[in-house]
Formats: structure tokens, sequence, C-alpha cells
């Protein structure tokens, strides 16, 4: 009862319920849609989970990372690089993969925070080392370089090796998301949570509280990064190919953020929300952009991206704490005092 | 729930920014269970005392006590964990969080447990009459409401010693005597010592048996509210300083 | 083996330069606004654009367009800032961040879909010429280019130390707060200083035009090493981003000489760590 309360907390019978179906449509997905609307559902469910992992270290403990793509890249090359060369498994690669990234957001974080880095000056530390790391990786000869790292499409298929179908990487990631989602409701209603939140909202006031506000902002670099590595993992093995510039590149650290930040920054729900508003936008805008095309004869290179830039900026203007905090609001599903206390007498 | 009070005793606290002396050779002592104010113009090094002792920032000269125990240098999450307690003269509340989880976050200082910690961030809000406000979201108090969120957060994390940096600043004289009954009968039943910084004299004679007078960085005088009012050197500086 | 290394530090300079004045633009907008311009690069390359669109269509030369860009870029980012910067002056990083990364979004794809993915430069008459000066030659473009942005940058400094707006930009940049208080008219000073900072990266951006085709993906690149040259310079400081922008030219120059081309931005951003770890306050400014 009381694990049941930490993890739906603030939502109402009615969100509780929209939630099981939303989580039982995920899970009957693929017995009713084509591949095309897998392909896009699979998406949905890749950048919401690692936009979760970003929210863990900006949305919960305040930490602007603008580099994920350092840890998605650093995730996917290790259990890549272990699988090209030593047919080791994605599911062993992804422990070494993921240590390796917490590694990276080990040393990115330490530093940074060490030499009391905030905001602007972090998230510059965070792209100098994406963006380096980049660059060394141009030439890595032994995972192939500027030339990029590609994995066997043949072989043994099955889930050991992650080799398969969108059917079976649609339910990895889907695992993948819901575990993140109840890891971070978890790990948000504990002290740990409490003392993220405190560094987020003032730094000073927080130590002033008690709260070794270094030690809090580590295990939040930690956490996401591992995080991070494993949706890099997985990122390799469903597109088989890894090239350094698009790996590190600046505009996947990007593609990292949007989801949670329109979906709502360090709100759970948020980033499945922004990740399927953005998905879908974008394949709208990839229809309207052809058909402009056609109607007009005119080459349309970057109309879709002016689209999503435009879409962007609305809402960016418009719905600055993100879509989901509003529309929870508007279905009813979260209580308007979220900060009661938990029913007495009930499970303690 | 008491842990009674600490004894903090001060040595030679100096600090130097830049070259420029902001305090020098400060030395008092609070004996376990005392309400003590410290006191001085704007810019005598009040809070740069209170700074350093928090540990803020580390004092270039002397040392800190608590109850024989040198914490001078520490950082403030350690000081906390020593045993100090408090409040920012500009109140630092977590705007984003509701005034519950401001408490509970100091609370879980000594109770890692957060339903126990809630429910003693609950009691904290009560003593402070904050209790119907816990819902709220913390930047939508007004400031006597923050001042006491201030205090509440503060007195979550159980301190031994209470250092409280013009918690009656901007308050009305009546909710200023709430303050001061609320301390009051908190020391009295808690045992807590209580060091002030404060400008509302009203409230300082009325708490602290015993003050200490800073101006420009130094202690001037120290002694009881009845002394420190007739004290010479003391109104020089505050009538000095109302002659500008 | 020296003569090339003076040769390569010496182009390094003159590209520097160039550098140093779009770097600029960024410290004059962040040190007033406390808005880190994440579209600089892309304001860059609109600068590079326009002067190609200049020389194509009515054969201006780039060094006489740089006036003309770096108005339309003044007009729009005066624009930009009264209509759609504004509102996000006191909101938190990650939402400025937002908003300029939406803006520079569009921008690139407007230049994309405009002049299509291809590169475009500009075919002067002088484009091969060179001076000789001892063992060492220099190619005018680039010599040029310079000339133009140290004559850019001296007017600038003129504007800074002479005219009342200048100075009153300069007083928000040193004293952010000490500016709002004593009441300048600070929509109007922020709206102007956004179109000083992107005359500035226009203006690059049309001289660059002499020694890189313009593309649309280097938006980003530009950006980056903006970034890279404020933080070196002390973000902010004007002097600051000047001087590194000469240093990183130099030591992207340098390294493509000594390493390899492609490893050059590995030395930007090993010395941008450094710098933010060491020296936050940039390497050429005072403490605080």
């Amino acid at each position: 009862m009381r694990l049941w309360h930490r993890l739906t907390g603030d939502m109402t019978t009615r969100g509780q319920v929209a939630l099981a179906m939303f989580a039982a449509l995920l899970l009957a997905a693929p017995a009713f849609i084509g591949s095309y609307p897998l392909s896009i559902l699979i998406l949905v469910v890749y950048f919401a989970y690692i936009g979760q992992a970003w929210n863990v270290m900006m949305g919960f403990a305040g930490q602007l990372s603008l580099g994920h793509a350092l840890y998605l890249g650093l995730g996917g090359y290790t259990a890549a690089a272990l699988a090209f060369h030593f047919g080791v498994s994605p599911w062993i690669g992804m422990i070494a993969g993921v240590l390796v990234a917490m590694l990276a957001g080990g040393i990115v974080g330490f530093l940074g925070f060490r030499f009391s880095l905030a905001g602007v000056y972090f998230a510059l530390l965070t792209i100098a080392f994406a963006e380096f790391t980049r660059i060394l990786f141009d030439h890595f000869k032994w995972v192939g370089g500027s030339a990029g790292l590609f994995l066997k499409v043949s072989g043994d298929p099955g889930l050991w090796h992650l080799r398969g179908g969108p059917v079976m990487f649609y339910y990895v990631i889907l695992a993948m998301a819901a575990l993140a989602l109840v890891a971070c409701r978890l790990m948000l209603t504990s002290r740990l949570g409490y003392h993220w939140l405190a560094i987020r909202e003032d730094p000073e006031a927080a130590q002033a509280s008690g709260v070794d506000v270094f030690r809090g902002k580590m295990i939040a670099v930690l956490i996401s990064s591992g995080m991070a590595a494993v949706g890099g993992v997985w990122a390799a093995f469903y597109y088989k190919n890894l090239f350094p510039e698009t790996a590190f590149a600046m505009g996947r650290s990007i593609e990292v953020i949007l989801a949670p930040i329109i979906g709502g920054l360090g709100t759970l729900i948020g980033p499945f929300i922004g990740a399927a508003v953005l998905v879908s936008l974008g394949d709208v805008f990839t229809i309207a952009a052809e058909k402009i095309g056609e109607i007009f004869g005119v080459k349309t290179a970057g109309l879709k991206q002016i689209f999503y830039g435009l879409a962007l900026l609305a809402i960016v203007a418009f719905r600055r704490d993100g879509v989901w905090p509003w529309l929870a609001r508007k279905l009813g599903f979260v209580h308007s005092d979220p900060y009661l206390p938990p029913p007495a007498g009930k499970g303690r | 729930m008491s842990t009674g009070g600490a004894t903090l005793n001060v040595r030679g606290l100096g600090k130097s920014f830049r070259g420029l002396r902001a305090v020098h050779d400060v030395g008092f002592d609070v004996p376990a269970g005392a309400i003590h104010a410290l006191i001085g113009p704007n810019g005598a090094g009040k809070t740069t005392t209170f700074n350093m002792i928090a540990g803020v920032f580390p004092p270039s000269a002397g040392t800190v006590q608590l109850d024989g125990r040198t914490i001078t240098g520490l950082r403030p999450d350690r000081v906390c964990d020593a045993g100090i307690g408090r409040t920012f003269q500009i109140v630092k509340p977590f705007p984003g969080l509701s005034v519950l989880d401001n408490v509970l976050i100091g609370a879980l200082k000594r109770e890692p447990d957060v339903s126990r910690a809630r429910d003693r961030a609950l009691t904290v809000l009560r003593e402070l009459g904050l209790h119907d406000k816990r819902a709220m979201t913390a930047s939508n108090l007004t400031l006597p409401d923050r001042k006491r969120l201030e205090v509440a957060r503060a007195l979550a994390t159980q301190p031994r010693l209470l250092l409280l940096d013009e918690v009656m600043a901007g308050l009305r004289p009546t909710e200023t005597d709430q303050m001061v009954a609320f301390l009051r009968e908190l020391n009295a039943r808690t045992g807590l010592t209580i060091l002030l910084i404060e400008h509302v004299m009203r409230a300082v004679m009325a708490l602290s048996q015993h003050i200490v007078v800073l101006n420009y960085g130094e202690k001037i005088a120290e002694g009881s509210p009845e002394a420190i009012a007739r004290d010479q050197r003391v109104l020089d500086v505050y009538l000095g300083q109302d002659a500008h | 083996m020296l003569t090339d290394i003076v040769q390569a530090t010496i182009m390094g300079l003159l590209t520097g330069m160039v550098y140093g004045l779009m770097a600029l633009g960024l410290s004059v907008i962040f040190g007033v606004m406390r808005v880190v311009n994440f579209a600089h690069g892309e304001m860059m390359v609109v600068g590079m654009y326009l002067a190609w669109l200049l020389f194509e269509r009515a054969g201006i030369d780039p060094l006489l367009a740089v006036p003309l860009v770096a108005a339309a870029l003044f007009a729009a980012g005066y624009g930009l800032q009264r209509g759609l910067i504004n509102p996000f002056i006191n909101v938190a990083e990650h939402m400025q961040f937002m908003l300029l990364l939406a803006l520079s979004i569009i921008i690139v794809n407007l230049c994309l879909l405009i002049a299509g993915p291809d590169t475009h430069g500009v075919q002067v008459d002088y484009m091969f010429d060179s001076y000789a000066l001892g063992p060492f030659t220099f190619d005018a473009v680039r010599v040029y280019a310079a000339l133009a942005a140290m004559a850019i940058a001296f007017l600038l400094y003129l504007f800074f130390t002479r005219t009342r707006i200048g100075k009153s930009i300069r007083a928000a940049a040193d004293n952010h707060t000490g500016a709002l208080v004593v009441g300048l008219d600070v929509p109007r000073l922020y709206a102007l200083t956004f179109g000083v900072g992107a005359a500035c990266v226009g203006a690059a951006g049309a001289l660059m035009i002499l020694v890189v085709q313009a593309q649309p993906f280097l938006a980003i690149d530009y950006t980056l090493l903006a970034f890279v040259i404020v933080i070196v310079g002390g973000l902010g400081s004007m002097p600051g981003a000047l001087a590194g922008g000469l240093l990183i030219g130099v030591s992207e120059s340098l390294a493509g000489l000594l390493i390899q081309p492609s490893l050059k931005s590995v030395f930007s951003f090993g010395l941008l760590i450094l710098v933010l770890l060491l020296r936050p306050q940039g390497l050429f400014t005072r403490r605080g």
C-alpha cells in the first residue's frame, strides 16, 4: 500500500486509470498497428527514455547538461565494439558501456562541481567534453574512426544478441522506459530525491539544511549518464551503425533534452508526452513539407525543420512549464493539493 | 525530540576579503540554552560572522567551537550535521517546492525515513502557524510567512544552536511579538541555544539575555541588554549612525 | 619548418581577427543581457549568405558589403530582441537555450531552403592574389578580411568609448544590476545591444565569405567556436573576445600544420575545458 502510494503519489483515481489504460495500449500496440506507426512509436518511447535519463540530472537536480550525447555515444560504442570485435552479448556490453559512461559522467561532474561551475558554464563544459570525445573518436581506429562502426546484420537472432525485428526492439525500449519511470518515481520520493530538489531550487539553502550538495550532484550525474548509456546501447543495436559525427553530435544532445523540456521539466510523464508531441509533429511536418513541394513544384529541403522550429518556438513561448503539467490539471489527473500527507494509518 | 542546547565559543574570528578587513578578532561565548544577540550598524560584520560560524566561508583567523568541538572551516552541511541551524537574512526558500517539502528537506537531516520526516515537518509547521499553508508553493508566500518558513526549515534539522539572521525584519509589530513569543517558548521548552542578529531593538531587548555589539568588524561591547543600552560606545555608534 | 610555423601563426592571426569580431558579438550580448546567444553561428552564416547574395546579384565586393550586411543584421537583431527574446531575459537558462535553439533551427533551415545544401563562395578578382614578405606569403583575401575586421573592431571601440549609447551598453555590461538601478531604458538598451552583437557577427560573416564557402551546417561549428573564444577570452569581456579569437585562430592554424587538420578543434575544446576549470573568468581578464 505504501509503495503503491509512493508510485502514484499525487495522481487522482482518474489519472491512475488513464495511466493503466495507456500502459495497456502501449503493450498491445504491436498487435494492431502497422510497421510504419510502430517505427514512430519506437522513436517516441526511445526519446522518452533518454529524456528521462537527462531529466534526472536537469529536472531533478537542476544541473544543465548539453552534452548527453557523450554518454549515449560511449554506451553505444562500448557495447557495439565489444560485440563487433569479440561477439560479446549487448547485455554484457551494456554493463561495460554503463560503467564507461558513468566514468565519463563522473569526470565531467567531479571537475565541474569541484570547480563550482554552474549554469551556462557547466553546460559549456558538458558540450566541450562531448565535442572533444567526438573528435577523438574520429581518430579512434579500433572503433572505425570517422568511417563508422557497423554491426553485423546476420547472425543468431534473438534477444540475447539484440538482433531481431522492430517488435523486439519496441518491447525492449518499452521495458527500459517503464523501469526508468518506476525507478525515477522511487528516487524522487526518497531522501535522495528531496535532496536533488533542494539542490535544484537553491544550493546554498540546501547546504545550510544539511544537504551534501556535491554528493547529490555527483549521484545525479552518475545515474543520469548510466541511464543514458543504456539508451545508447539500445540505439546502437537498433540502428546497427555508429558514427562519431552523429553519436557524439551536439544535435544528439539537443534531441535528448527536447522531450522532457517540452513535456514538462522534472515531471515523470513529461518526457513521454514531450516525445509524443515531438515525433508526431516531425511526422506531420514531413508530410506537410512534401505536399507543399508537390503543389508548388519547389524543393523543400529544410521546410520541415522550419515548421519544427516554429512549433518549438510556440511551445517555448506559450507553455513554458511544458505541456504535461498543464494537460494533467486540465484532464484532472492530479490532485489540486498534491502535497497532502499519505492517508493516515495505512501501511505504517 | 528535544536535543537540548549546545555551547558556542567563538575565538579571535577574523575575515578579510581581498585585503579588506570585514571582521577582526571577534570572540564571544553563548552558553547552552541561552539566547544571545549580535547587533551593530549595517556593515558591522554581523552576517559575515554568521557565515563563518555556519561554514559558508572559512575564517581567515580564529576558531569556532560547538560544545567544545572545533567546527572551524567545516562545510555548511557539516556544520548543520554538528547541530547548527541557520536562517538567511535574504530569505532563501526552495521557491518551486511546497511549504511542506521545504521543511521536509530540513527534517530529512536527522530523520532519513521520508514519511517520518514528513510527520516531523508537519509538527514544526504547526508550531510556526504554517500548517494551513503547507500545500502552497513557497514562492507564493508573503514575506512574513517566508521568514517563518525559514525558521521552520532550520528548526526541522533539529539543531542545538539556532542562528537567526534578521528574522523579524519586515514583520509587523504583532507578528514580531508572535515570533518573539514563539522563540522564547521554544527556548524554554527545548533548551535550544539561540544566537540572533537583529535590528528590531524591541525584539532584541525582549529576547536576549546577553548582547554582543559589533562595529567596523570589531567587537566594541558586550553585556546585558540593560548595560548595553547605557553603554556610551554603543550609543555613539548608533547615534553617529543616525546623524548621517 | 620554422618558416612554416611563422607562416601558419600569421595565417592564424589573420583568421583569428575575424573570429574575434564574431565572438565580440556574443560577448557583448552576454555581457549586457546575460543571455547566451546559441544562435550566434547561425547569424554568422546569415552574414555569409547575405554577402554572397550581394556579390552574386549586385556584384558588390564583400568588403564593401560589410556595412550593408551589418545594418541588415543590426535591424534583425534589434527586432528579434524586441519581439521575441525580451520576455525571456529573466527566465531559466535552459528556456533561453530552447528559444534560441528554435531560432537557430529556423535560421539554418531558411538558409537551406533558399540557398540549397551546396556550398557558395565568392570569386573576387583578387582571390588568388598574395603578398610576399621575405619567405612568407599571405593570401590577399585573408589580409583584407583581417584588416577590415580590425577596422571594425576599432570603430566599435570608438562606439563604446565615445558615444552615449555605447557607453551605456558598456556600463550595463560591466555592472549589470547597476545599469538597471540608474534607470536606463533597459528594453531599448537590450535591443540595441542585440542589434550591435548581431551586426558584429554579420560583419564577421561577410568577411569570412572571402575565405570560407557558405554552407548552412557551418552554423553549429561557428556557434561552438564562438563559445570557445569568449570563454577563453572571458565571457562578457570585449577585448578578451578579440584576444581569444587570435589565440584560437593561431592554435587551429598550428594544430593543422603540426598535427592533423581534422584534430585542430581538439585543442580548442581542450583549451575550453582547461579555462572553464582553472580560469572561468577567462585568460585575459582580472578575476571578479
